[in-house]
């Protein structure tokens, strides 16, 4: 569950990033997050993730509020999250093992679990030959699949996912889609910011538009 | 939510269990640090091996100080006054006198070296036995040798002593031995206070010089650090390797230290010797003891330790959200 009551969050710079903003995702939801390029989608998710935190106003996510949530607790909280980033993120002196490993390493996994899940992980994906490769050797839409398995590798409560699918062709894009909906089968509430009007329409979710850091429209699924 | 699992618990949470992750949390902590150091291999040794001149030069001036002071010691135990007494005071007189000032609180005993004593002693070693034979009367004094009382024995109560004792009718006069073995240990006293300043700034040096060597290698791992950081790592996730760096760093620097202080022991031990035989004395250079090692050892590893906590914990608290 993650409910935001009024929340601002404006950077460093002055500039209001989200403003007023009043949302509620049930727990178990798979939701999508759409707005023009600079419309706060990116911003929303670094709130719930707590890479940074709101200027003003309330984030609750899975009964914390966020504000209390300081020190090591940040830590542990996010280990429920697992996290897609629409720049990769990657370690690239890394191999692509090593790197959907890293949410196991850190929460302190025994090697033979973390083989496991990983293997599992990269399997979903397709990319279990490529295990150990290094992420520069990899097409952006590889290394965009390798964001993924790490992001659910840990099998995280709530999965946040930053333009997912920027790089694949319409194909891929369709069948990581249907990967993220197998999560959310399993329980896992899943955020997606996207770009892809077209193809998240035909998925059937909710839709939170923004606009210029406020709340467009909240469009419940249209039964075709 | 999943609600199998209770939020932010990881693998496992029973006690053994979490000891386990405890010692692998450790042992990769400590493989990725030495995996780092080996991927730099010259520069880390230059880091160790500035630690290490800077951890020798304040432990070796301790060394050097630490055995002054105890050939100094050795010749303090044989400060002594030696009373010169009048030609005309014969032996029964000199024992008197010396039953006399036994009873003084700063005089701790009383010898008495009669002229015919001195002039034997002066004949056996001298070698000139037989040309003494010639002499028809003994030139030498009879001469009480004080050994005054070291514990109340102030330098202002040393000359005091002397003042009383040369004064004195039978006497001639009085001389306090060595008394610039006194002055030297009083310097050596403002020198062993100078050593603890060079240390605490030498120490001040080991800790900005691991916390900058330690800044460095955070910076080149930051991308890392914060990837970490946002699948839950926590502090002492990121900090543990760094922490077994600095410890390397310290105790590596030590080690360097140790031998450098060796090496000194070593080539200063020839010219001790002779010195020794010159003056007749069974000194032997001391290097450091076992619990000087220790010490060594235990402030080399605790300054790694500490400049690199202090380095990692301040990117760290830079890092947190605001
Ligand atoms: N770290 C930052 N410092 C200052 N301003 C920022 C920062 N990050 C984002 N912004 C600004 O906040 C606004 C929202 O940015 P955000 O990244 O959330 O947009 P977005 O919807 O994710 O855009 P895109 O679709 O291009 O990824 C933008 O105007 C952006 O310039
Ligand atoms: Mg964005």
């Amino acid at each position: 569950m993650i409910q935001f009551t009024d929340v601002y969050k404006r950077y460093a710079s002055g500039k209001d990033a989200l403003k007023k903003l009043n949302l509620f995702v049930e727990q178990g939801a798979m939701v999508f997050i759409t707005g023009r390029s600079g419309a706060g989608k990116t911003t929303l998710l670094r709130l719930i993730a707590l890479i940074e935190r709101q200027t003003r106003g309330q984030i609750i996510v899975n009964s914390q509020n966020l504000e209390r949530v300081k020190g090591n607790r940040i830590s542990l909280f996010r280990r429920n999250l697992g996290f897609m980033f629409q720049d990769h993120r990657l370690l690239n002196d890394r191999t692509v093992f090593d790197n959907v490993a890293l949410p196991m390493v850190v929460a302190g996994y025994s090697y033979q679990e973390i083989r496991k899940r990983v293997h599992a992980s990269l399997d979903k994906v397709g990319l279990l030959s490529l295990e150990k490769s290094y992420p520069l050797a990899l097409s952006g839409g590889e290394q965009q699949r390798v964001g993924i398995a790490r992001a659910v590798v840990h099998r995280p409560a709530l999965l946040l996912a930053d333009e997912p699918t920027g790089n694949l062709d319409p194909a891929l894009s369709w069948e990581s889609m249907k990967l993220f909906e197998q999560f959310n089968q399993v329980g896992v509430t899943v955020l997606i910011a996207s770009h892809d009007l077209e193809m998240i329409r035909r998925l059937r979710k909710p839709i939170i538009t923004l606009k210029a850091g406020q709340l467009l429209t909240k469009n419940l699924p249209v039964e075709p | 939510m999943n609600v199998k699992r209770k939020p932010g618990t990881g693998p496992n949470n029973s006690l053994g269990r979490k000891f386990q992750v405890w010692i692998a949390q450790h042992a990769r902590a400590m493989l990725v640090s030495t995996g780092q150091l080996s991927k730099n291999p010259i520069g880390n040794i230059f880091s160790i091996a500035v630690i290490g001149i800077t951890l020798a030069l304040p432990a070796g001036l301790h060394l050097i100080i630490n055995n002054a002071t105890q050939i100094l010691e050795n010749w303090e135990g044989n400060v002594q006054v030696a009373i010169y007494l009048k030609p005309h005071v014969d032996e029964a007189q000199a024992r008197q006198l010396s039953q006399n000032l036994q009873a003084d609180s700063v005089i701790e005993n009383i010898t008495l070296i009669t002229k015919e004593q001195a002039l034997n002693e002066y004949k056996t070693l001298s070698g000139f036995a037989e040309a003494l034979e010639a002499l028809e009367e003994n030139p030498l004094p009879n001469v009480l040798i004080i050994r005054p009382n070291i514990n109340s024995l102030s330098s202002v109560a040393g000359s005091e002593l002397i003042h009383r004792l040369s004064n004195m009718e039978e006497v001639e006069s009085a001389q306090l031995d060595h008394q610039w073995v006194n002055r030297l240990i009083a310097i050596l006293d403002i020198l062993k206070r100078g050593v603890i300043i060079l240390t605490t700034l030498f120490s001040i040096a080991v800790l900005l010089i691991v916390g900058n060597t330690m800044r460095l290698s955070i910076f080149n791992k930051r991308t890392e650090i914060e990837i970490d950081k946002l699948f839950g790592a926590t502090n002492s996730f990121i900090q543990r390797p760094f922490l077994y760096t600095g410890l390397i760093y310290g105790a590596g620097g030590s080690l360097v230290a140790w031998c450098l202080l060796l090496l000194l022991t070593f080539i200063i031990q020839d010219p001790v010797n002779q010195l020794s035989i010159l003056y007749g004395s069974d000194f032997a250079i001391n290097g450091l003891n076992a619990k000087e090692v220790f010490a060594l050892f235990g402030i080399g590893s605790g300054l790694g330790l500490l400049g690199s906590w202090i380095a990692v914990g301040r990117h760290l608290s830079a890092t947190e959200p605001t």
